[in-house]
């Protein structure tokens, strides 16, 4: 009789997840400028406990139609951000861009394909993820668990952007671009021309130590160029919603400290091992998450650095 | 044939994937040591090797494409034994012998960097051939990194660009016996063969160095024999004893057949 019950209970447990999957709740977001919707994610790792939710993602509303930007780090958050999309309108979602490749951008990609939707990248979008892309479906799986990772899928985008790309969302024009390898080789920014909004993807980091993947001389020359964008404000990949250029001081002094420590380095003949120790200690007090990243950007720009 | 062996395991990696499984995850504690000492050292004994030879790396793979490993010689000046070779395993790799360094029998390397990727917690293995015909094996461990770190190129354009490119570096060192450290670098991508192209379902080949062979004028210092588990861009950073030679002398051979070669005046000074 116990036992029977148990399984009642348990039923009850799986249909109600079962409803909740398919209604995902909306995710928090806030309106930054007319149009323009942002959810702040979380300064942290990506984890089971939140669901990948890490990265700033969002989306515009146009006349027409609506352009949602990066997905989240999970399927359950990608649902929850199209429940937010719906919350707000019900016009269809036309595009669904990737601001780059790293999971916490693109893992909830799958919660938004649907007839009549296109994915956009990056020209070398869809060879990292053939590069990396089963090898970061199994890694997840130690931090995220198999339940979120499951339905995660690798969807690859089928509008590449070489250079620049206008799309029109109706009475609002996206342009994007294509960037040169800074945070990673797949960087694309998007800039909403109605409102000034640049959403820069991982191209800038506010508060979260910044990431390197892709190449430290090639970003610092990023942020020369993105200076000049005609921006009001910019939705960084990770941190707060921030004033434009101003957002850029703290990430170009970090990166410019980073380069100088390891080129003195090499130069003295340091060994890459005792490199991450020390490279850009003077930072260390200034952002989140700096023993997470800074031993790992470190090594990666030892790498680059040692070519010149 | 040592380069087959290299090869060889290199497909049975490739295999492994097409099976299905792909890179296996530390799901249940599954120990592949015993199976690697079978098909990389014949199931010869392994001695302890505590007190010949160490291996450094860190306890985190900070950046999964390149993982700094060290492996030094920890034999004593009046031991009468020399170190023939060293073999380095990553357990947990999908092609697990990273690479195994032959020792110049006049050289006295005492000392080899390189850097490695690791696809996921593992066992990493030291494995020492001396004079005495025996291996002496050492062994640490290294947690994968986390985040969007992979094992993968960062710049894949880069990579190509600098095809073949190699540099030559010496150290300044205080040296007690006329030792000295310099250190190797060649560009190439070092591509695994495990990345699947989307659009054709194929996997890319593997493109890899393979062999690369350092001499002191005809004197070898160091041979290589190197699987896809060096990061790109190999570097090897070493330290041996000058026999007086004017010239450094480098052969690197890869997966396609293409040979590299280079040559650098040695500079007596440092």
């Amino acid at each position: 009789m116990a036992l029977r019950l148990c399984s009642l209970v348990a039923l009850a447990v799986i249909c109600a997840l079962t409803g909740v999957r398919a209604q995902a709740q909306a995710i928090d977001v806030r309106e930054v400028a007319p149009g323009v919707f942002v959810h702040t994610g979380l300064t942290a790792p990506m984890t089971e406990a939140n669901a990948g939710a890490t990265a700033n993602i969002g989306f515009v509303i146009g006349e027409a139609a609506v352009a949602v930007i990066d997905t989240g780090g999970s399927v359950r958050e990608g649902r929850q951000l199209l429940a937010a999309i719906r919350a707000r309108t019900g016009k269809p979602i036309r595009y669904v861009i990737n601001t780059h490749g790293h999971p916490d951008h693109v893992f909830g990609n799958a919660a938004f394909v649907a007839e009549g939707t296109v994915f956009v990248g990056h020209r070398n979008l869809p060879r990292m993820f053939s590069a990396r892309g089963q090898f970061y479906l199994d890694a997840f799986r130690r931090t995220m668990g198999r339940e979120l990772m499951d339905e995660v899928r690798i969807i690859s985008p089928t509008l590449l952007v070489d250079d620049t790309l206008t799309l029109d969302l109706g009475a609002r024009t996206l342009t994007l671009r294509a960037w040169s390898a800074a945070h990673t080789d797949n960087d694309l920014s998007v800039f909403d021309e109605t409102t000034g909004t640049l959403f820069a993807g991982d191209l800038v980091f506010v508060t979260h130590t910044p990431v390197l993947d892709g190449s430290l001389r090639g970003w610092l020359r990023a942020i020369e160029e993105l200076g000049r964008l005609p921006a009001q404000r910019v939705i960084p990949g990770h941190g707060a919603v921030s004033d434009w250029p101003a957002a850029l001081a703290d990430q170009r002094r970090y990166l410019e400290k980073l380069s100088a420590d390891i080129r003195a380095m090499i130069a003295r003949g340091t060994p890459i091992s005792a490199a991450a120790a020390s490279a850009a200690a003077s930072e260390r007090s200034k952002w989140k998450l700096f023993e997470d990243y800074n031993a790992r950007n470190a090594t990666a720009a030892f790498s680059e650095i040692e070519w010149e | 044939m040592p380069g087959h062996s290299v090869r060889l395991l290199c497909m049975l990696g490739l295999l492994g994937v097409l099976a299905g499984g792909g890179p296996a995850l530390a799901a249940e504690p599954y120990d592949p040591w015993p199976g690697l000492v079978q098909d990389i050292f014949n199931n010869r004994p392994m001695q302890d090797g505590a007190g010949v030879i160490a291996i450094e790396m860190p306890v985190r793979a900070e950046d999964a494409a390149i993982v700094p490993v060290t492996l030094r010689s920890k034999l004593a000046p009046d031991d009468n034994r020399r170190v023939r070779a060293i073999t380095l395993v990553i357990d947990q790799n999908p092609a697990p012998m990273a690479a195994k360094f032959e020792l110049g029998p006049d050289a006295n390397v005492s000392e080899i960097s390189t850097r490695v990727r690791v696809n996921n917690y593992t066992d990493v293995h030291a494995v020492a051939e001396l004079s005495d015909g025996q291996l002496y094996m050492v062994k640490t461990y290294v947690k994968a990194s986390g985040g969007c770190s992979a094992p993968a190129a960062k710049t894949a354009d880069d990579a190509k660009s600098r095809l073949g490119q190699m540099r030559y570096r010496q150290f300044a060192r205080p040296s007690e016996n006329g030792a000295r450290e310099a250190q190797i670098m060649i560009g190439h991508p070092n591509n695994s063969g495990l990345q699947m192209d989307q659009v054709t379902q194929l996997y890319i080949p593997a493109f890899f160095v393979n062999e690369l062979r350092l001499w002191q004028d005809d004197s070898p210092v160091l041979a290589v024999e190197g699987g896809i588990s060096l990061s790109e861009d190999p570097n090897i950073r070493f330290t041996y004893v000058s026999n007086g030679a004017r010239n450094f002398r480098a052969e690197a051979r890869d997966t396609s057949g293409q040979i590299y070669r280079n040559e650098w005046k040695i500079d007596q000074g440092m």
